[in-house]
């Protein structure tokens, strides 16, 4: 990690913004944390609250992450939500009848398994008498599976809650045109010869013009690409910045991978292929290389490419959550506590992607924490200029002044803390699962690292946002 | 075209464009010049792309005048000069506009062709010396860019110089004027209007360079006439004189069609346009500067110049601002002028309320302003989201719910007194004390109405026109009680509903409908003596009105013209008469209430765009039959016993206090009620025309018919001295 920091840093000499930080913050901080990861755990308190109970995280999973099109692509979204409970399930080897509920989240459905968990929690032989839904919320989904989950054991509702998150892009439902769909709908109603002659009649060449889904905002018709673009130039962001910041996710997704350190990644014995081990998205490039792509959406003077953007993917993932008193009466020792969060909304036009910019003040404060108590920071990365967009509008008083109603900023997370093993943009991106995928990197780093607290926060379209705090179970 | 030229906006989107110029040539570089200080214009180097900042002091817009004009070439010759410089790039820094065309009052202020010519010829050099610039000039483009504008980022192009209408940002890409767009960006680290500028300055100097460089090149290569055709087959066509002449003879008449030989600069245009094509580009200038010369001293033109300032003048609110801005409207009966306020309200962010008797009603007035927002929808100027969210704006219902938070309510209820009081009664119970109750009327007094109020200090006339969507004007009418507050907060409501706004007093027929009145009594006295419904039409409509006499009463409503030349007759009495009423009471027992009813003076069938004549008509107009008098029958007669009724009565206006301005009775005319624009209006076609012309001719017709053409004092006196002007 150490090389890489280093290497991120030679290479800004002329865009100084993250070498600024580097000698804006005391001298000792990095060289500390690679010294003494555990000496960083300060007497922090606790952020349990009286008369709320205290929720856990025991364990989570998740199958690769792959590059739609690659293994995944004949499968169906159930199977790969399937895959993944029954990965946590052997994980955890948590009695089948024990789960209360089971929540996944996920975005483009497939019509015929509209309520993914259900059917996936049958496949992978759960109990039929737990009940299952599915939940919708952009690349938030997961996150709103978490939450949801949270809400029911907080209220006491229920004690063991399975949460997750699935996204098959592979495949994604083409429809007929809304013409096409009218005729043969009332086609099915036709009783005589003659209703249907003079229904078919009717038809046109054209009625046969599909309908495909786009990543695109319903309310604006803007594609995401294309409001990242945007975003990155209200903020001049450059393109060299973006292709630098994504060069840094995917050298350090390619480092813990290859040191083992994404342990949240269970096999997936793919039917009829071989077996998946690794997320494939991971592709470390060079500057050089990525310099030379035009650019994806803005043509032909944006700044988004490609190369630093997440790409489509498949995957899925999924958690067991606990009351803290269940999961130690059953003899676990949980990774982490979830604490507070919070969901934020603004302008989906010109503000879509700045979602971790609004939540993350709102959950320090909700927390009673600041950015200086995060020992791990794990942020969604849909865009690399939308991730520089967010730290540079978090660093700006004028900003937060002007459209966030607060008197000053928060501050940009310090990088050496910063989605420290990969992110969205080299780890991949199903929309349905990022969300535990990120708890997942924040707990399983503070374990590995030794901090305390960490803050997940994601973007999702709608200009909606989240932040969530977690804290490192005490070993 | 010279007036319309004036102020609009490119909305949405920003573009930039680029220039072709083919060669560069290194020039000896001069002085330091660079840095010194222009009150229009300023520039500064960015590696070699020199960046060219437009922004006129003081004003809200650029506009091409002579300083601008003179600093620009400064400016570029040193460019030019500069051997550091290998491309320019044109900005205005102000948000919004890049130059909104020639600046009407210089031309204005020239008292001959010649020097409008010389102006010209100064502007056509500029232009062709950019166009012809040896390095890249690329003008990035935020907001209007209109006329002259235009020319400095664009040689025009045809369908545009005839029509000098606005076009949006994304048409003008396709149209092959601008070659790139720029979406404008949202907040940042500065105001988002501030960092779209700066954004747009550096997509533009990335393009200046890259076209010094030779990196980027323009694919587009089309000159004047290849920008209007579309294909190489097209441009291979206009090679061939013949088929030039051809379509010379098209546009020609297509524009005379469209024109009436009214207005005399698109046909001009043509002739500059051809000389350009056929005699080469130096006749075509020269053409062009000589003729653009001779246009602005015609009358049109005047009349032209002077409607855009009028309009200026009534897109401002002189009663200053409101104690309290008025966010929270409501509108009382959903018919069809009610549901046009709600669309024009609704969809500025107002909040409001559409209340009908009947739930029929109601859903007919909330389908029609759905119908109007979904429209745009199809023409693309809204998404289907931008409607649903405006059209969130408008809550109907049957009842007095929510009148408590009301800052405004109109009324636009049946033409009837006693149900005018029953519903200012009625709401004056649920209002709260700062509401303002505006009713929209088109003949009853306001102080009639306001008799039965509690607080008449807040009861004010608002006249729209229908359709309210598509009709510029706002009568705005106070009583002798209406506060002053009262008439602010109405004229920025009006002027939020994107209105023009006269200011009127209170009395029968206000200013607008009393004009329209002895007009339309004389359209019946003509019908009577038996000219045709068609031949009338044709004969208003070549005089300059854009719709004809008989299809206005159709379209106005017969039952309403009734309404009106009864309530209007017995207040002016015999001035007023002239055709009979009875006509119209015999079409609306027949049900031919016009449009609305499909049946007037003409059939309206849905899906049926030609009108015919409705034969029904005939036995009624024979029945009224009146002998024509034949010393005041032909047919220029028939124009102007219809128009010297319609100015004699405005002007009277002025003279009783009705109407405090003549700018305002000029805009009122034209924009409310189709005054002929050529003419500029009526107080303006007094003094264009003469007021002893004017006064002769009511002589005239008031021999043959009696008082109703006995001109008033003001014009009397106008005429006595020849040096009275209604506009100086």
């Amino acid at each position: 990690m150490t090389s890489i920091l280093t290497y991120t840093f030679k290479n800004l000499p002329n865009t100084s913004k993250w070498a600024l930080q580097f000698s804006l913050r005391p001298l000792s901080c990095s060289s500390q944390l690679r010294a003494a990861p555990a000496a960083q755990t300060k007497s922090k308190k606790t952020l349990a609250k009286p008369n709320m109970r205290n929720i856990v995280v025991v364990d989570g999973v998740r199958i690769p992450f792959l590059q739609s099109g690659t293994s995944y692509k004949d499968l169906m979204p159930h199977d790969l939500a399937r895959a993944a409970l029954s990965g946590l399930l052997h994980r955890t080897n948590v009695p089948k009848d024990v789960v209360d509920y089971i929540i996944f989240g996920t975005v483009i459905q497939e019509v015929k398994t509209s309520n993914v968990a259900r059917e996936a929690a049958l496949g992978a032989g759960f109990s039929d008498k737990t009940p299952a839904h599915t939940v919708t919320m952009a690349c938030i989904s997961a996150n709103q599976a978490m939450t949801t989950g949270i809400g029911l054991i907080a209220s006491g509702q229920s004690d063991v809650i399975v949460a997750g998150g699935v996204e098959l892009m592979s495949d994604v439902p083409i429809r007929h045109s809304r013409k096409m769909r009218k005729m043969m709908l009332e086609l099915n109603k036709a009783k005589t010869l003659g209703q249907r002659l003079s229904l078919f009649s009717k038809f046109r060449l054209n009625f046969l013009a599909p309908e495909l889904p786009a990543v695109a905002e319903f309310s604006t018709s803007e594609t995401m690409g294309h409001s990242a673009d945007r975003l990155a130039a209200a903020f001049a962001v450059s393109r060299q910045d973006q292709d630098e910041y994504a060069l840094r996710s995917h050298s350090l997704a390619k480092k813990a991978q290859d040191e083992g350190l994404l342990s949240d990644v269970v096999p997936f014995k793919v039917p009829g292929k071989d077996t998946v081990t690794k997320d494939n998205g991971i592709r470390p490039s060079s500057l050089e290389q990525m310099a030379k792509l035009k650019p994806a959406f803005i043509k032909p003077y944006g700044t988004v490419t490609a190369a630093n953007s997440s790409f489509l993917t498949d995957g899925a993932s999924a958690m067991l959550i606990m009351a803290e008193e269940k999961a130690l009466a059953m003899g676990y020792k949980p990774k982490a506590y979830l604490r507070d969060f919070v969901y934020v909304s603004q302008d989906p036009k010109d503000q879509l992607l700045l979602g971790p910019t609004y939540a993350t003040p709102k959950v320090l404060e909700k927390a009673g924490l600041t950015m200086n108590d995060i020992d791990a920071f794990e942020f969604h990365e849909a865009f690399s200029g939308q991730i520089l967009a967010n730290f540079k509008a978090m660093d700006s008083d004028w900003f937060a002044q002007n459209y966030m109603g607060r008197k000053t900023k928060v501050g940009s997370p310090p990088l050496e803390k910063f989605n420290n093993w990969g992110g969205s943009l080299s780890l991949g991106h199903p929309f349905g699962a990022t969300g535990c995928r990120l708890v997942m990197a924040a707990a399983n780093r503070l374990r590995k690292e030794g901090g305390q607290y960490g803050l997940v926060a994601a973007c999702a379209a709608g200009g909606q946002g989240h932040a969530m705090i977690v804290e490192a179970y005490p070993k | 075209m010279v007036a319309s030229r004036a102020i609009g906006s490119l909305s949405r989107a920003t573009a930039s464009r680029m220039l072709r110029c083919p060669g560069y040539i290194c020039r000896s570089f001069s002085g330091t010049s660079a840095l010194r200080t222009r009150t229009h214009i300023n520039y500064g180097v960015k590696g070699d792309v020199a960046v060219v900042r437009i922004n006129s002091p003081n004003s809200k817009v650029n506009t091409l005048n002579k300083e601008l004009q003179s600093e620009f070439m400064e400016v570029m010759n040193e460019i030019w000069a500069s051997d550091q410089i290998r491309s320019a790039v044109l900005i205005s820094s102000k948000p919004g506009c890049f130059i909104a065309g020639a600046d009407i009052n210089m031309i204005a202020s020239c008292k001959t062709p010649e020097e409008v010519t010389k102006l010209s010829q100064e502007g056509q050099r500029m232009f062709e010396k950019l166009e012809k610039s040896t390095k890249p000039v690329v003008a990035a483009i935020s907001g209007a860019c209109l006329g002259g504008g235009l020319e400095v980022g664009v040689p025009a192009a045809f369908d545009m110089m005839l029509t000098g209408r606005n076009i949006r940002a994304d048409r003008a890409k396709k149209m092959g004027l601008v070659d790139q767009l720029v979406e404008p960006l949202g907040p940042g680290l500065k105001p988002p209007e501030e960092r779209t500028i700066e954004y747009l300055e550096e997509v533009a100097v990335t393009f200046a360079k890259g076209l010094s460089d030779k990196k980027i090149s323009i694919k587009r290569d089309k000159g004047l006439v290849e920008t209007f055709s579309f294909t190489e087959l097209t441009s291979y066509a206009m090679s061939i004189p013949f088929v030039r002449q051809q379509i010379y003879k098209k546009v020609e008449e297509k524009v005379r069609k469209q024109t009436k030989g009214l207005y005399p600069a698109p046909l001009k245009i043509i002739d500059v346009v051809k000389t350009g094509i056929e005699q080469g580009s130096d006749a075509g200038y020269l053409s062009e500067s000589q003729k653009f010369g001779e246009l602005t001293m015609t009358k049109e033109s005047k009349a032209l110049i002077g409607l855009y300032h009028g309009q200026v003048l009534c897109k401002k609110n002189k009663f200053g601002a409101p104690q309290k801005e008025a966010k929270h409207l409501a509108i009382l009966g959903a018919g069809l002028m009610g549901a046009g306020i709600a669309q024009v309200s609704v969809d500025k962010g107002l909040k409001t309320i559409l209340k009908d008797a009947t739930l029929a009603g109601l859903g007919r007035g909330q389908q029609q302003v759905f119908k109007g927002l979904n429209d745009k929808v199809k023409k693309k100027a809204l998404t289907s989201f931008e409607r649903d969210s405006i059209f969130s704006n408008l809550t109907g219902q049957l009842d007095y719910q929510g009148f408590e938070k009301a800052d405004m309510v109109i009324e636009a209820v049946f033409e009837d007194l006693s149900l005018k009081h029953r519903v200012l009664t009625e709401v004056e119970a649920v209002i709260p004390d700062h509401c303002i109750f505006a009713s929209n009327t088109s003949a009853l007094p306001i102080n009639e109405i306001a008799a039965v109020s509690k607080r008449p200090e807040k009861v004010i006339g608002m006249h729209y026109f229908s359709p309210v969507d598509k009709m510029q004007l706002l009568e705005i009418i106070t009583t002798e009680k209406t506060s002053k507050d009262t008439t602010a907060s109405a004229v920025a409501v009006g002027l939020k509903q994107g209105k023009v706004i006269i200011v009127v007093k209170d009395g029968p027929g206000f200013y607008t409908t009393r004009c329209l009145a002895p007009m339309m009594s004389e359209v019946l006295r003509i019908l009577q003596e038996g000219v045709e419904p068609k031949k009338l039409d044709a004969l208003t409509t070549s005089f300059g009105f854009p719709v004809g006499a008989a299809t206005l009463v159709d379209e106005v409503g017969v039952d309403v013209a009734k309404h009106v030349s009864e309530d209007l007759g017995k207040a002016f009495g015999e001035r007023f008469g002239g055709g009979s009423v009875e006509l119209l009471k015999q079409m609306v027992s027949r049900g031919f209430l016009g449009r609305k009813s499909g049946k007037g003076f003409y059939i309206y069938q849905e899906g049926v765009k030609s009108k015919n004549v409705n034969s029904d008509m005939d036995g009624i107009l024979a029945s009224l039959k009146v002998p024509p008098k034949s010393d005041v029958s032909s047919d220029e007669d028939i124009q102007y016993r219809l128009v010297t009724r319609f100015v004699n009565e405005a002007v009277m206006c002025l003279q009783e206090g009705i109407l405090a301005t003549p700018t305002e009775g000029d805009i009122g005319a034209v924009f409310g009620l189709g005054f002929p624009p050529c003419l500029g209006g009526p107080f303006r076609f007094v003094d264009l025309c003469g007021a002893q012309n004017i006064v002769d001719r009511l002589r005239k017709y008031e021999a043959a018919y009696g008082t109703q053409f006995s001109p008033c004092q003001l014009l009397i006196d106008h005429a006595s001295s020849p040096n009275k002007k209604f506009f100086q």
